[in-house]
Order: C-alpha cells, then structure tokens, then sequence
C-alpha cells in the first residue's frame, strides 16, 4: 500500500511524538503509586499534577476541576449518571438525536427501569437539515423535572458547532445542571470553561494526539456529584481507582500541544479543509456538504456524492492509502444509515454516499492533492457501475 | 473493516461485467437506491436461446459489485433454464464466501436473475408480485423471506436480516418474521430438529437413518437445484463417506460443498464429530 493519508481524525488521532517521549519513562523506571508514602511512588504523583495542570490550561479551568477517566464514553457515565445520582428527585434528561452512541445509548439506558436503568424520561431534540438545533425548542423542553441536560459541543460526524455558551445560560437560569461531550471539540477549537456556564465536560485523549485509553471529565466547582467508578479516594473521590499514570502524563502533554498548536488548528487546518471541501465540490457534480456552512469544526468536511455508495468509495480510496469514514449504512453495520445524518433529514439516497474527512495538523497540501486527483475518477467510476448514475430514474 | 476474500476485491476493484447492453432480451432491477443497494442486470440471448452477452449495473457497497460481477460470469453461456438453477450460494461460493451479514448482496443477484426470467417467461415473479411485504423498511416480501429461509436453513431473525436486509431497519416486523420461521422450519418446541433431540447417543442404525433423512430432505435439494447429486456410499461410526452426483462431481467448487453444505447439514441436523470424505473419484463417474 502506498503512503497513508490519513484523514480520519475524528476517529482516532496519531499518538503525538513529543506525547510518546513524555510518557516514555512512566512505562518503564517510573512505575511507582502515586498514593505511596514512600518517595519512589509519591514522586510520580507530581507529574500526575503537572498533567491535571496542562489540561487544566488547555480548557480554561482549575485543575482541581479535572477528574481522569479511561475514556469519553467513561466520562459521559460519569456525568450522567452522577448528575441523577445527586438530583435523586429529578428524572427527566434533555439531550439531542444527533450525540454520539455513547450519550445516545446511555440516555436509552438510562430510560429503562432499575437496576439496569434509572426509570428516566428522556427527551432527544431534532436537528435541521444543517445539523443545528433550536435554542427556543431546546428552553421549552426544560422543566422542574431535568437532572441533567446533555448536549455535544460539535458533532463528530458532520462537525456542526452547537451554541453551548447560549444552552449553559438557560441550564442555569432554571438551575439545571449541564453537560456536553465535548470530544470532538477540546483541541479543534478554543475553549475558556471559565467563560462558560457548563457544569461537566467531557473528553478523550486519542482525539488530540494522545493514546487510547485515557480521558478526562471536567467538573466544575460546586456541582453536585456521585462518583460513577467507586473505588479507593483517587481523584479526589470522583474517580477510584490506580491512576493510569503514563497516560495522565501523555494526555497532560497532547493539552500542552493543543493548546501551542491552536493557531495552525484555526488557520492551516480550515485551510487544507476548505480547499478538500471546494475542490471536491467543483470536481464532482451531485455532491454537497451535510452540516453546517460555518457553525462548523475547523477539521471537519462531510461530503454526499449522490447515487454511489460511501464503502465503495472508502474501499476505493483505501487502495490508494487514504483513511476515511462513512455514514453510509454499509458502513455502520446496521443497514441503516448514520443516524445523525437521518435525525437532519438527508435523503437516504444521499446519506448512503456520504464521506467524512476529518483533519488534524498533520495533514499536508500534498495529501489534499492527492484526494483530489484519486477521489474524482472514482465517483466517476462508481457512478458509470450505478443503475443511477445519471441520476434517479423519473 | 469488513473481511472480504481476494476474490471479492478482485471483482469489486476490477469488475469486469459492468456496463449497459443495448436492446437486451432480459432485463431487470431490484433494490432501490434509498436501501443502499440496486442490481440491473441485461442479458441478450443467441440463436439457440443460450445467454451470450450479460452486464450490471449495481449502486452498493463492495460486495454487492462483487456479487453482480460474478453473477454475470455464472450466467454467460448457460440457457435460461441452467442460468434458473443459480443460487445466492453460488454467488457466495465463487467469491469463496461473504461475510454473514453481507449475505444479503448475494442473495439480490439472485433476484435479480430470477426477476428477469420470470418477466421473460412472463411469469410472475413470485418474490415481489405475489408476496406480501413484511419488512417495510427495506421493502421485503414474505415470499423472499420463505425462499430464502428455506434454501439456507437460516434459524434466527439475525440470519433473515443477514440474508435479506428485512427487519433490518425499525425492527418492527421481528415478529411477523419469526411467525415465518416457524411456519418453514415448523415450531421449534413441537418439533425439535434431529441434533437437539439427541440428548442420549446415537445408534449406528439410528445414525444411519438420520443421515440418510438429512441429505433426503436437506443436502439433495439443494445440489439437485444445481444439476447435481449426492449419494451416501458408507457410514462407519461418525465417518461418513459419500460421492457427488451431476455438476457436483466436476464442480471446482466440489470441496467447498462436501466440507461446508454436506459435512455442515450432517454435523448440524445429526452428530457434531460427524467427518465426510468424499469417495466420488472412486466410482468411475466423469
């Protein structure tokens, strides 16, 4: 296989080098406790503050605010459930249709009766045809009722920004606690949770250059909180369980990155974006971005090419060492289209040829030229196969 | 990532019979593109009535290329008859098996096929005229379902999804789907297949009726759909010799069908340890 061009970085990001020397030694001679009294293993404890400290700046926050997690589907249980554990009186959750499975199907969990679930009622907001939800239908939603309201920052397929300052003012004018997964966000785009009125955040480390496995909740100061992994008093009780220190360290320094790489993040990156999105727009008739025009990640471009179908064209590209991904249903194993494609009323016709390219700092000039000398002759191809590929029949 | 075979990339990366046929004899569509999956498929016949040229045209996913492309190989030379006789399993086989829930892309170039020589025979086609639709979602018939259920000893509503993409979509017709399953395979408690009644051994008499039951019923049908046979030559405890029959004998696909249709239905319906061996060459056959 040729070189990769990897434009996927909404799934998975490259472990950072700079993150994998910072790591590097807590592997190997660096291997103490953190908890230890003796020196040996409370000396790791400092980086692991040095860690909460980087993270800590990246999102505008007190480090004592920063609770680590396995991952952004850890921190989301957290959240949720913590928030129901503290407001045992409340029952009600608002989300939106368009979040990613790990809310979507924890809030579907969540709805079932105990001991599996917390007997919730819960309330999903539609998207429009651009991905966005409406502020005012999302206020009407909101009652005594609501625990927690759990709403993404950006989606992870299409990109689209939701107004999350906006949502918070409203949580908290009726003293609603308030969470959003803000994985596809925290290093795309700048963020000062001190600025802003959101109760829990929460994040993963293999979206900004880290390794899988680790991930962060951010709680703010004065939230009511059940921890969800009770175990021993690490995190300050939020979070038992024996830090995972070469991981800590790792995602403590992919902040650090994020937050030194965040010019090139606003500017190189949407740059390399906007000509994959135009060129590719130019090139092939029928095709048009799904999201919105420019509430939008910086990264992210996610392309319909009507009447051929999007593991076609995956596969295709994979022949020429370039990573993308799919909403297609061919793609998501369950015969159905992405559901957020779906919750925003794309036709089937078109989500079923929908691509996703999502970037990342270390995507070149020549790996946009690349896709926009390979990706055009294949939807060519694909459309000369397809019984539609002049278009449906009348 | 799917696990496709070499044979299924060769044809999707390179398909050869892709393409339009002008004025064809036969000349049929299933799916639609808001499923994900479409096959045309043209074929013109010769004077003698044998199909001389066959293209597609497919909208779909890897697989379904595949599919259609090694459709169009199985059907060219063959009459209309022989081509009548092609299943979504020789589709399978020739891209030397599908991943399970591919199953179903296979399963549309049969349709396809059928479809077309049902409107040339002016017949009606039975899967989608005459069936009622059970799964809405993907616009799937009972009849297909049937067929299908039948021909591939499918036993869950996973596999029907599978095969055929029903119930794969709102999930409302599960229902109506296992009411399906149980009218083909008749009701699981009131009649138990051969291999969950066997809670005590086997005889050898016992075993030897059984298998001689299973490629009555199960195995024969399903060579004899391809111009082939089978014939039990011995049993000696769980070894279980057998010879191919018809195309079977010839077939490049031989050891594939003796290990995984003959072996598996045996293991399946009788006795786990069951091994077959095939003893056709023995016998003097072509």
């Amino acid at each position: 296989m040729s070189k990769v061009i990897y434009l996927d970085n909404n799934a998975t990001t490259a472990v950072a080098d700079e993150v994998r020397q910072a790591m590097e030694p807590f592997w190997t001679e660096l291997y103490g406790n953190p908890s230890s009294i003796h020196t040996f293993g409370g000396q790791v404890a400092r980086h692991v503050d040095v860690a909460r400290q980087q993270l800590a700046e990246l999102l505008g926050c007190h480090p004592v605010e920063v609770v680590f997690t396995s991952c952004g589907t850890e921190s989301d249980n957290a959240a949720l459930r913590g928030a129901l554990a503290a407001h045992p009186g409340r029952k009600h959750i608002l989300t939106t249709r368009v979040e990613h499975p790990a809310v979507l199907n924890l809030c579907h969990m969540l709805a079932k009766e105990p001991p599996l679930g917390a007997a919730c009622h819960v309330t999903e907001l539609s998207v429009d045809n651009q991905g966005m939800l409406s502020v005012a239908e999302m206020g009407n939603a909101l009652d005594d009722e609501t625990a927690v309201v759990s709403i993404m920052w950006a989606n992870n397929e299409t990109g689209t920004v939701f107004p999350v300052e906006t949502i918070g003012a409203m949580c908290r004018d009726r003293g609603v606690c308030f969470h959003t997964d803000a994985v596809q966000a925290v290093g795309k785009i700048p963020i000062d949770l001190s600025a802003m009125p959101i109760d829990m955040l929460s994040l993963s480390g293999h979206k900004l250059h880290a390794p899988k496995g680790i991930g962060a909740l951010y709680v703010r100061r004065g939230t009511r909180f059940h921890p969800f992994m009770v175990g021993g008093h690490q995190e300050r009780n939020r979070r038992g369980g024996t830090e995972a220190v070469p991981l800590i360290v790792a995602l403590g320094e992919a902040a650090e990155l994020a937050r030194k790489r965040m010019d090139d993040e606003q500017t190189r990156v949407p740059a390399l974006r906007d000509r994959l999105e135009r060129g590719l727009l130019a090139q092939c008739p029928d095709a048009h971005v799904n999201g919105h025009p420019n509430q939008r990640l910086p990264n992210t471009t996610n392309i319909s090419f009507e009447y051929v179908e999007g593991e076609a064209i995956l596969l295709m590209l994979n022949e020429h060492g370039i990573c993308a991904s799919s909403g297609s249903a061919c793609t998501t194993g369950s015969l159905e289209p992405s559901h957020v494609l779906r919750a925003m009323g794309v036709p089937y016709t078109a989500a079923h040829g929908s691509i996703r390219f999502s970037l990342s700092v270390y995507n070149t000039d020549e790996d946009i030229d690349r896709v926009l000398e390979v990706l055009p002759p294949i939807i060519r191809r694909l459309r000369e196969i397809s019984p539609f590929g002049r278009g449906p029949e009348a | 990532m799917w696990d496709y075979t070499d044979a299924v990339k060769e044809h999707f990366l390179n398909p050869r019979n892709a393409g339009e046929i002008a004025e064809p004899d036969l000349d049929a569509t299933v799916g639609n593109i808001t499923c994900g999956d479409a096959l045309r498929l043209m074929m013109k016949l010769d004077d003698t009535g044998r199909i001389a040229d066959a293209k597609f045209q497919t909208f779909g996913c890897a697989s379904a290329i595949a599919s259609s492309d090694v459709l169009i190989d199985l059907v060219r030379g063959k009459t209309i008859d022989e081509a009548a006789a092609i299943t979504n399993r020789d589709i399978a086989e020739t891209l030397g098996g599908l991943p399970e829930a591919k199953m179903h892309c296979s399963v549309m170039g049969m349709e396809a096929l059928q479809k077309a020589i049902a409107q040339y025979r002016g017949e009606p086609f039975e899967t989608e005229d005459e069936g009622e639709v059970v799964c809405h979602c993907f616009g799937v018939t009972d009849k297909l379902i049937e067929q299908v259920v039948r021909a591939q000893g499918l036993k869950t509503v996973e596999e029907v999804t599978h095969y055929t993409k029903a119930g794969g979509g709102c999930g409302q017709c599960h229902g109506r789907i296992e009411e399906i399953l149980a009218k083909v395979r008749g009701p699981a408690p009131a009649e138990p297949s051969p291999a969950k009644s066997a809670d005590k051994p086997l005889t050898n008499i016992e075993r030897i009726r059984r298998i001689e039951e299973v490629i009555d019923t199960e195995i024969r049908p399903l060579l004899q759909a391809d111009g082939g046979d089978i014939e039990l030559v011995d049993v000696i405890g769980t070894h279980v010799q057998v010879a191919f029959r018809g195309h079977c004998a010839w077939c490049r696909m031989r050891d594939f069908t003796m290990d995984g249709t003959v072996g598996g239905k045996l293991r399946e319906l009788v006795d786990p340890k069951i091994e077959v061996e095939d003893v056709g060459g023995h016998l003097g056959d072509p």
